[in-house]
């Protein structure tokens, strides 16, 4: 793996809704076999740049290359494909579903058989639906929930919640891992426990990952690399230790208070 | 969360897991499979003993069974609505009595020309009507309710008018000794049987989890591949399909079409059995058929004067004691006998658990997958 090989490449990343600029001409590089984190107080534009790159928002300006091709060619439902899987803040899973008929979605889009196949069972589903029943069993018992599956994935505490949604983008095999805030609603040791699985499914799986977290101790310890936004704007980008002295971090962060 | 040293240990763990799950599964499949084979014998010998007119009954059942199945894999599983499904009836029907009357194709080819025209007419209709999410939706449907009787009336050389068209009835093949309403109701009972086949076969694996997954967070299913747009339109077609052949066979039955038994109250008859039986139900839809075939007639004995305020009442009644249909109840019996700890996985239990969100459409998961922000 070359020492430059970058996966994501993000420049001039605008995005304005009614008045407020979210994202102010962003641009950053995120490596491969990488953990970039990505910080900011609240309302900095990480969620933004989050749905930019599933393709939710179409920023008014700048470009997005994933492996060299602009994700902004393709719509909504072909970026899992392309290979970046993602879980969100606010939650976002079937929650009418079982945690394995959820974690079994991450499978979908490395699946095929369409309406026909399936409404007559012809020989390739059965193969595919075990290809998927196998993938979701293996990415749930990784997060150790495997006496959940067949619950349903409501009613379960947050942290549960959060890596169900964790298991479910792994499912998806994805070269790039998007974490929107992963360690919300977990406690002190789960958080310590959340930061070493992060760090093993990055050396196992050959993930790059883009981790978006306000635990600090968490995202300083395991980035390799730290981007930090303020407004919409990149403020700040380097080693964990180099930010987290940059004066302009500091003023960000504590703003109010000086 | 600590990883597992090596992949032969996910294994034990996986194996392990589903050591410990069959007894009490398998013992729920025995029972299911006992039901339906029972139900199976029952439902081929019944119209032995029964009076014709009370196989024409059945087989009118067993003809909105497949309508609402129709209307369940879209609204229960799909979570988009429809007012409009009596149109699609509408269709397959005067496919079926056009093709017959005018140009003597055997009734056997246009019950699968009603299916496919109404696939295409669906799948059509579904690209528009992407726009319209929850109750939108369900009004855009309604119009197309409303206007089906007009239409009908206006392309009357076609479908003869106010009039309507008399078909012949299906004669009875290969002189098989049963009369002609015996075999309309196994001719009726077989295409149902292999309807439901489909429908099991197409909800219970990638796409249906796909289809459910868009009734849950369409924002999610997207972020996983789906592609919210081609499966929303082919599962309205899928759906017009069910609906559609379920006309044609209603015509054969009836043996006449007319314009104004196609009206509004037809679409919304639909609705009602398909939320009696139970909407994100397979089987449920044999409970609704039976329902808004039944409930009426017996509703007009205990009352000529107000046979619908009878029905009201036992509408009211059902949905206070079953509030997931009929199917969500019989799930919930069904666990509390074979005593499953916890909810398996198949398109059929999804029902007793949640019915379709009300209005999947602006359902707050949607919001939540955006970020915090509305
Ligand atoms: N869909 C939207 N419509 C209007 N404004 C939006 C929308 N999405 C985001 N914003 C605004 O854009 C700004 C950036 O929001 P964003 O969610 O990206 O921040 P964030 O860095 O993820 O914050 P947090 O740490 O609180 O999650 C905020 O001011 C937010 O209110
Ligand atoms: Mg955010």
């Amino acid at each position: 793996m070359a020492a430059n090989d970058v996966i994501l490449a993000i420049r001039d990343l605008t995005v304005r809704f009614s008045g407020i600029v979210a994202l102010d001409g962003v641009e950053f590089d995120v490596e491969r076999g990488k953990i970039v984190g990505l910080i900011g107080p609240n309302g900095a534009g990480k969620t933004t740049l989050f749905n930019c790159l599933s393709r939710l928002y179409t920023p008014e300006r700048g470009q997005i290359l994933f492996e060299g091709h602009s994700l902004l060619t393709f719509p909504r439902h072909k970026i899992a494909k392309l290979g970046i899987s993602r879980t969100f803040q606010n939650l976002a899973l079937f929650p009418t579903m079982t945690v394995l008929e959820n974690v079994m979605l991450g499978a979908h889009s490395r699946t095929k058989t369409g309406f026909f196949r399936h409404a007559l069972r012809l020989p390739p589903v059965a193969k595919e639906e075990r290809f998927i029943r196998d993938v979701a069993m293996e990415s749930i018992t990784l997060l150790g929930l495997e006496h959940l599956a067949d619950h349903l994935a409501s009613g379960l505490p947050y942290g549960t919640l959060k890596r169900i949604e964790f298991a479910r983008a792994l499912a998806g095999a994805p070269k790039l891992l998007l974490l929107d805030e992963p360690a919300g609603g977990l406690n002190h040791e789960e958080v310590f426990q959340l930061a070493s699985l992060i760090q093993q499914v990055r050396e196992r799986l050959k993930l790059t990952i883009l981790l978006v977290e306000h635990h600090m101790n968490m995202v300083m310890q395991i980035s390799d690399k730290v981007v930090v936004l303020d407004f919409g704007r990149k403020i700040a980008e380097g080693r964990p230790s180099e930010v987290q002295r940059d004066p302009e971090v500091i003023r960000a962060y504590l703003g109010d208070r000086i | 969360m600590q990883l597992p040293a090596s992949a032969k240990e996910i294994d034990t763990r996986t194996t392990g897991l589903r050591a410990t799950r069959p007894a009490a599964a398998s013992h729920a499949r025995l029972w299911k499979l006992v039901g339906l084979i029972l139900t199976l014998i029952v439902a081929y010998l019944l119209p032995l003993g029964l009076s014709n007119y009370q196989a024409f009954e059945f087989t009118q059942v067993f003809i909105y069974a497949i309508a609402l199945l129709g209307l369940n894999i879209l609204i229960g599983f799909n979570g988009q609505f429809s007012l409009g499904h009596g149109a699609f009836y509408a269709l397959g029907a005067y496919t079926t009595a056009i093709m017959t009357t005018r140009w003597d194709i055997p009734y056997g080819w246009t019950i699968i020309v009603a299916g496919v025209l109404c696939l295409i007419a669906g799948f059509l209709f579904g690209l528009p009507a992407l726009r319209f999410e929850g109750l939108y939706l369900a009004l855009a449907t309604f119009a197309l309710a409303l206007s089906t009787p007009q239409i009908l009336k206006y392309f009357d050389n076609w479908t003869g008018g106010s009039q309507g068209i008399v078909l012949d009835k299906p004669s009875v093949p290969l002189g098989l000794p049963i009369n002609a309403d015996q075999y309309l109701y196994y001719l009726t009972l077989t295409v149902l049987l292999l309807l439901f086949l489909l429908a099991w076969n197409l909800l219970r694996g990638r796409v249906g989890r796909a289809m459910m997954a868009i009734r849950d967070n369409p924002i999610a299913a997207e972020a996983m591949g789906v592609n919210n747009a081609l499966y929303k339109s082919l599962t309205f077609g899928v759906s017009a399909m069910y609906t559609g052949i379920a006309g044609s066979l209603g015509a054969l039955a009836v043996a006449f079409v007319a314009p104004d038994t196609f009206n509004a109250f037809l679409s919304i008859n639909f609705l009602v059995g398909s939320v009696v039986g139970g909407i994100a139900s397979i089987i449920g839809a044999l409970f609704g058929a039976a329902f808004i075939e039944f409930v009426p007639i017996y509703a007009q004995e205990i009352s000529r004067a107000a046979p619908w305020a009878i029905f009201g009442v036992v509408l009211i009644l059902f949905m206070y004691v079953m509030p997931t249909g009929v199917a969500g109840l019989l799930h919930r019996v069904l666990e509390r006998l074979t005593r499953r700890p916890s909810k398996e996985s198949s398109a059929d239990n999804v029902v007793a658990t949640s019915p379709a969100p009300a209005d999947p459409g602006a359902s707050s998961p949607a919001r939540a997958a955006s970020g915090k922000h509305e």
